[in-house]
């Protein structure tokens, strides 16, 4: 069964990207659509699919992939299932950087992507900090200075908040936090995906490290595994997940602490195996989720991250209380 | 031939001098009260520790080998062992071949069989009595088919039976023609496996050598502080506090 989860994720995954292309206000073809737009015809099916559909269906799975992939990484590395892609700051740094384009006009020259490069610029300094902070990469002390950054980015960000120039800004910004995918184009596609990568090659290259701490630092170090140096590559890598991800579709709650505790049962609870299943639920559940917005009737927009909480939340509490009843 | 050597090994405050050599083919039993070196000793020889010294694996020098060659032929089994996740007795064996970056299923099964948890390859290892446990902690090392073999503590907290079992498979391994090292306080099971044995006090090496050159009663009473009878005339040799 182990052995066959990442295919199988992946079929679904493919299943739900068509379901994303195929879902929306107009009833298009997504394959005419696709044809005409890769074949540079302007028609409306080409706009609609190329234009709209198509970067929001690749932006939902590759935040997915982020945040499932970070979950499963962090969890591993600090052999906690509640472990939070949040929960090293980046999340908020990244929230905090965002907040400046909103108030200061960070990057003017850069469009309607300032925001994403002001977020990972936020999410890099809250990692900086917190690696300076913590000093070691031991679990203790990167949970203790990544919850320190998170509080004090998370001040900066109310302080920001409560001096708000006016109202519209503050919504602005507000609304931008709560999470989504939609209003966004191709060329975000291409702040997320390098991150995407290199993130998720710096936590892919550490699989084992990850297998062997669920034995104890001592255990890996003695099979040879470098614990200090992998698992600041671990971090930097979830870093540059969570915050990329964050800077391009805001908070999407729930997707990275969930995503691991739903496919660990079925790779046998090992964390080096759990890393690729989790990267494809997590980009299946986001678009599957972004989908579900886009059912909704029309009218004020239900944001995705304020979506992914709300579902996420009573399924957490399901999978603590299964878990809970494991030790009655 | 001569498996490991250490010459004038010093760690910080915790051990001075300390010389000792194991020849393949042979178990040395590292014995002393607690806080006397032993468990910092085998870590040493992992080549976990920072160490001056001459320390040689069959004649090369520990500390200019790569972390994964040194995995490779120096297996620890600690004495605090732990799992983080509730995996399966097979997936924690496999564990064990993480240094040669494979999944040898002949190794890991041969490993599971020595250490006779091989009925409880698909049992989940946080379900198991510490008995069980402590066999699979030690397939994880056989696993990884090590030259040399260090075992800090392995039977403590194990009922006598499972004392014999985890005994009787490391020194079969080491007389298959590698070599085991183990830390222990029980020192009639000492006297009663090793081939040799090593004497630690306060960081430095009391004695060293055979049973009957290491285990005397007015040495041991010394460096334990108790009175301790010592009869290795019997079979199995007797080593008990008075």
């Amino acid at each position: 069964m182990a052995r066959l989860t990442s295919p199988l994720f992946a079929i679904l995954l493919a299943v739900v990207a068509v379901l994303s292309l195929y879902v929306g206000s107009s009833q298009v073809s997504p394959w005419v659509g696709l044809s005409d737009w890769l074949s540079g015809r302007e028609t409306a099916e080409a706009m609609i699919i190329g234009d709209i559909r198509l970067p929001r269906t690749l932006l939902a799975m590759a935040v997915g992939a982020a945040l499932g992939l970070s979950g499963a990484a962090l969890q591993g590395l600090l052999r906690n299932p509640l472990a939070d892609p949040g929960l090293i700051g980046a999340s908020q740094g990244a929230a905090l950087g965002a907040a400046a384009v909103f108030y200061f006009g960070l990057f003017p020259g850069a469009g309607h992507v300032a925001i994403a490069l002001a977020g990972l610029a936020g999410a890099g300094l809250a990692l900086l900090m917190m690696l300076v902070l913590a000093g070691s990469a031991r679990p203790a002390m990167v949970i203790m200075a990544g919850l320190a950054i998170s509080t004090l980015t998370g001040a900066a960000l109310a302080t920001v908040l409560n001096f708000a120039p006016n109202p519209y800004a503050m919504q602005e910004l507000v609304f931008w936090l709560l999470g989504s995918v939609s209003e966004r184009g191709l060329d975000h596609l291409t702040l997320l995906v390098p991150a995407l990568l290199l993130g998720g090659l710096l936590v892919w290259q550490q699989r084992h490290l990850l297998a062997g701490l669920s034995l104890g630092e001592q255990v890996a170090e003695s099979l040879g595994l470098s614990v200090n140096r992998g698992s600041r590559l671990v971090v930097l890598g979830v870093a540059l997940l969570v915050g990329a991800s964050v800077s391009v579709a805001g908070s999407i709650g729930f997707v990275g602490l969930l995503v691991p505790h739903l496919v660990r049962p079925l790779v046998g609870h090992r964390p080096d195996r759990i890393l690729l299943p989790s990267a494809l639920v997590g980009a299946s559940l986001v678009c599957l989720a972004d989908i579900c917005v886009r059912l909704m009737p029309p009218g004020r927009e239900l944001k995705l991250g304020v979506l992914t909480s709300v579902i996420g939340a009573p399924l957490f509490i399901w999978l603590v209380w299964r878990d809970a009843k494991r030790w009655y | 031939m001569v498996l490991i050597e250490a010459r004038s090994l010093r760690v910080d405050r915790r051990l001075a001098d300390v010389s000792l050599s194991l020849a393949q083919g042979e178990m040395l039993g590292v014995i002393g009260p607690n806080g006397s070196g032993k468990s910092t000793l085998l870590h040493s020889l992992a080549g976990l520790l920072k160490t001056e010294g001459d320390l040689r694996l069959e004649g090369e020098c520990l500390r200019s080998m790569p972390a994964r060659q040194r995995a490779r032929r120096i297996g620890l089994m600690p004495q605090a062992a732990e799992v983080s996740w509730s995996l399966r007795v097979q997936d924690v064996v496999a564990m064990g071949r993480l240094p040669w970056l494979d999944q040898d299923s002949h190794a890991i099964r041969q490993a599971m069989t020595a250490a006779g948890v091989l009925e409880l390859a698909g049992r989940k290892v946080d379900e198991l009595s510490g008995g069980e446990q402590a066999r699979v902690w030690l397939a994880r090392v056989l696993a990884g088919q090590p030259c040399l073999l260090l075992a800090d503590e392995p039977i403590a907290q194990l009922d006598l039976h499972y004392q014999c079992s985890v005994m009787d498979v490391l020194r079969d391994y080491a007389h298959r023609g590698h070599g085991v090292i183990l830390a222990i306080h029980d020192l009639s099971l000492a006297a009663r496996y090793c081939d040799s044995l090593c004497l630690l006090q306060a960081g430095r090496v009391r004695s060293q050598g055979r049973a009957q050159d290491v285990l005397e009663a007015p040495v041991l009473s010394d460096v334990f502080g108790i009175d301790i009878h010592v009869d290795l005339s019997f079979d199995p040799p007797i080593v008990v506090p008075k």
